[in-house]
């Protein structure tokens, strides 16, 4: 039997039903993060990952809404859930971190003061127990003198050193899920791989399962297993990490990786897609990628499934590049 | 000065022409302003002082003409101070800016207003940098038209062209930056830029902001701006890819030295400076899979409070004593290769 995985998302839907119209700004997206497993949530601005993150977390708010689907976490259907019972899983056995810490920190309380509220909001432990695994938190997210810095009020933190709180603050309860929204795009690449071989090390040593929300495919080319990429409220690719990016299927897919400078030839023009991401609001039938597609024909026009062109790669396109996927093959 | 000899970099400078622009010894200290706390403790006696934030310490700099200069580091190293002095809108505290072998400082009338208007800046953020009140038209073919470079009555037919050429439809320009995309918005700075015929360009982190897809569009027209308007550019992006792919040449900085400065190629193949290595060690590339990330160690540490000596001995990995102490000074390391670190001593 296989083993049931950590979360499995299926048919999403949340809408925001706003002034000048439904926002679809996710519309039928479908995943599964296997126990352990990193899966990279990549697109652009406006695409709908963080929304995604935000309706498996629960904090979905007014005026949007989860419209239809499901999302079944350990096999229970986490949209069926009172937001009493949402709130005793988040924190505890779901994890978010964002991509500015100070969503997740207090800015008045010490640091202990809210690793050890934390703990013992989900946990009855003695005080020294909590204690005791703030500070092993913070040793594990690779903070120097743990002890030192628990004294400390987030603002005497750096950056970077805040971005550790608020990991270690999401794995005190060694959760089974941790949605990272973005989390190292405001800081410097040193301070960024710092903290990515941090969570490189975690996701292997205990089990956690990891979306890792980012719009850079460099971040998840060496951090996830497998990469889900969003297209105006879609996922349109998706598939093991190595083959997508070696071989993607989606022209847009495509498209990004080919536009990545060190793809390109030193000082000759980058390939590029023309024109922009289109609005929401004003989506024209059919496919939503079609205005800026170089393989768009008639039958575009009708919107593609997500379908299983080769074992375990999904591409919502009527026209996938197979070839590229044969050469890699 | 030695000649610079690298058949790999794809446009070759001698250092013996007169650079377009050069900083000698150019540092800038802003006061940092004290907070209501300390502002308190000090009026009841306590001896609090203003702290002084070097953003840029004893920088030479030199961009030839037709030269694209990268300017990396990381946040807070002094990349938009060093820029903003670069491109004449901010003044230096100490050290000289020449403009085509002239002091900046020396320079008055129509020389001064040349050296000016000729030095232009493009920011990261489009939209602050951008009137939301004025509309395209005017945001574009104001300056221009206040220093006399358009001709009476050519205003529309001016803009339209700076338009065009930033790849912008002049059927929009009765719009307000608002009403655009950030990419689109982005060509609106461009186009403004351009529209006082600069020779020089600063472009200061200007695809940073923007989504990949777009960054690839935005790149492309600088690349091809440059070949048309034979223009140089001091390219600032803490993105090293980004860098490598438009750079003739790449200064990296570090909590406001320059540490090092060489040939794109160079940099990339044969970096010398510790902290440069690490840089491009820690950069995640999208060829590595699933590999283990490599790390610095330390944070970087606070500019109101540089470490003493070479500014990277508390990271560095073969710091020795001498790092501690000693400032290292920039010296050649292969013909146009300048690095500041100890250990080039030894050799
Ligand atoms: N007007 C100012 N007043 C006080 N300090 C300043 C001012 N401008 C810059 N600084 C300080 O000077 C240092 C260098 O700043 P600068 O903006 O040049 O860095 P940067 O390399 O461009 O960083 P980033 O990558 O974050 O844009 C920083 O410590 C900054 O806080
Ligand atoms: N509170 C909200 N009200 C209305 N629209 C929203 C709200 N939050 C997000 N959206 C819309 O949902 C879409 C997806 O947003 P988001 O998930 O934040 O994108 P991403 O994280 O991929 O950049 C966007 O069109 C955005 O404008
Ligand atoms: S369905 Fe058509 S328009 Fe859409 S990505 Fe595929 S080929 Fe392009
Ligand atoms: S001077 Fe010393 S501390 Fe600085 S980079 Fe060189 S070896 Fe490292
Ligand atoms: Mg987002
Ligand atoms: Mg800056």
């Amino acid at each position: 039997m296989t083993e049931v995985p950590t979360l499995e998302v299926r048919n999403l839907r949340t809408h925001f039903f706003t002034r000048a119209g439904v926002v679809k700004a996710v519309d039928d997206v479908s995943f599964t993060v296997p126990r352990g497993k990193v899966l990279g949530l990549v697109g652009e601005s406006g695409s709908g990952k963080s929304v995604t993150g935000f309706s498996v977390m629960g904090l979905v708010d007014p005026p949007g809404r989860i419209v239809s689907g499901q999302i079944l976490f350990k096999g229970q259907d986490l949209t069926q859930l009172s937001d009493e019972e949402m709130r005793q899983l988040r924190g505890n056995r779901i994890a978010m971190i964002f991509q500015d810490p100070m969503m997740t920190l207090n800015p008045v309380l010490r640091v202990d003061t809210q690793m050890i509220e934390t703990v013992l909001a989900h946990e009855k432990v003695p005080e020294e127990e909590a204690r005791r695994r703030a500070r092993d938190a913070l040793g594990m997210v690779g903070i120097p003198s743990p002890d030192e810095r628990l004294k400390s009020y987030p603002h005497q933190f750096s950056g970077g050193m805040r971005q550790r709180v608020a990991i270690a603050i999401a794995l005190l309860h060694r959760p089974d899920l941790i949605v990272a929204d973005e989390p190292t795009t405001a800081l410097d690449v040193t301070i960024q791989g710092q903290i990515l071989a941090e969570v490189q090390k975690l996701a292997a040593t205990t089990g956690t399962s990891l979306i890792w929300i980012t719009h850079d495919l460099s971040v998840v080319a060496g951090l996830a297993d497998d990469i889900a990429v969003m297209y105006a409220g879609k996922i349109v690719e998706q598939g093991d990490v190595g083959e997508v990016l070696d071989s993607p299927l989606h022209p847009y897919t495509h498209g990004l990786i080919g536009s990545v400078p060190s793809r390109n030839r030193r000082g000759e023009p980058l390939r590029q897609i023309p024109g922009m991401t289109p609005s929401l609001l004003s989506l024209a039938p059919g496919c939503a990628f079609r205005a800026r597609c170089p393989r768009a024909a008639d039958d575009c026009g009708v919107m593609p499934e997500l379908s299983e062109w080769r074992p375990a790669r999904l591409a919502r396109c009527h026209h996938p590049h197979l070839e590229t996927a044969e050469q890699a093959a | 000065m030695s000649e610079v000899i690298d058949q790999h970099a794809p446009r070759v400078f001698s250092d013996t022409e007169t650079p377009m622009v050069e900083l000698r010894g150019v540092s800038r200290r802003f006061a940092k302003k004290l907070d209501v706390a300390a502002k308190l403790a000090r009026r009841l006696g306590a001896d609090v002082k203003e702290e002084i934030v070097h953003a840029v310490d004893k920088v030479d700099l030199r961009v030839r003409k037709g030269e694209v200069v990268g300017l990396v580091g990381e946040s807070g190293c002094g990349k938009s101070t060093l820029g903003r002095i670069v491109a004449g809108i901010l003044p230096q505290s100490d050290g000289q800016v020449f403009w085509n072998g002239k002091d900046v400082a020396t320079l008055a009338g129509a020389e001064a207003r040349d050296a000016k208007l000729k030095r232009q800046m493009i920011f990261q953020d489009p939209y602050a940098s951008l009137n939301p009140r004025m509309r395209v038209a005017d945001i574009v073919g104001e300056a221009p038209q206040v220093h006399g470079l358009v001709k009476r009555g050519g205003f529309d037919e001016y803009v339209d062209e700076q338009m065009r050429r930033a790849g912008l439809d002049p059927a929009f320009k009765r719009r307000y930056p608002h009403q655009f995309s950030g990419g689109q918005r982005q060509r609106i700075g461009i186009a403004r830029a351009l529209a006082v015929q600069p020779e020089f360009i600063v472009c200061d982190e200007a695809v940073a902001a923007l989504d990949v897809s777009i960054q690839a569009q935005i790149l492309n027209l600088f690349m091809r701006l440059r070949r048309e308007l034979d223009l140089t550019y001091l390219f600032i992006s803490h993105d090293l890819g980004v860098v490598e792919h438009l750079s003739d040449r790449v200064v990296i900085m570090y909590l406001g030295r320059v540490v090092e400065e060489a040939p794109t190629d160079r940099v990339f193949k044969a970096p010398n400076h510790p902290y440069t290595r690490s840089l491009l060690d820690s950069v995640p590339r999208i060829e590595n899979r699933k590999r283990a990330f490599a790390v610095v160690k330390g944070e970087i540490p606070s500019p109101l409070n540089p470490p003493p000596g070479c500014h990277f001995h508390p990271r560095c990995p073969l710091a020795f004593d001498r790092c501690r102490v000693e400032v290292p000074k920039l010296r050649e390391v292969a013909p146009g290769h300048r690095s500041a670190c100890h250990l080039n001593d030894a050799a």
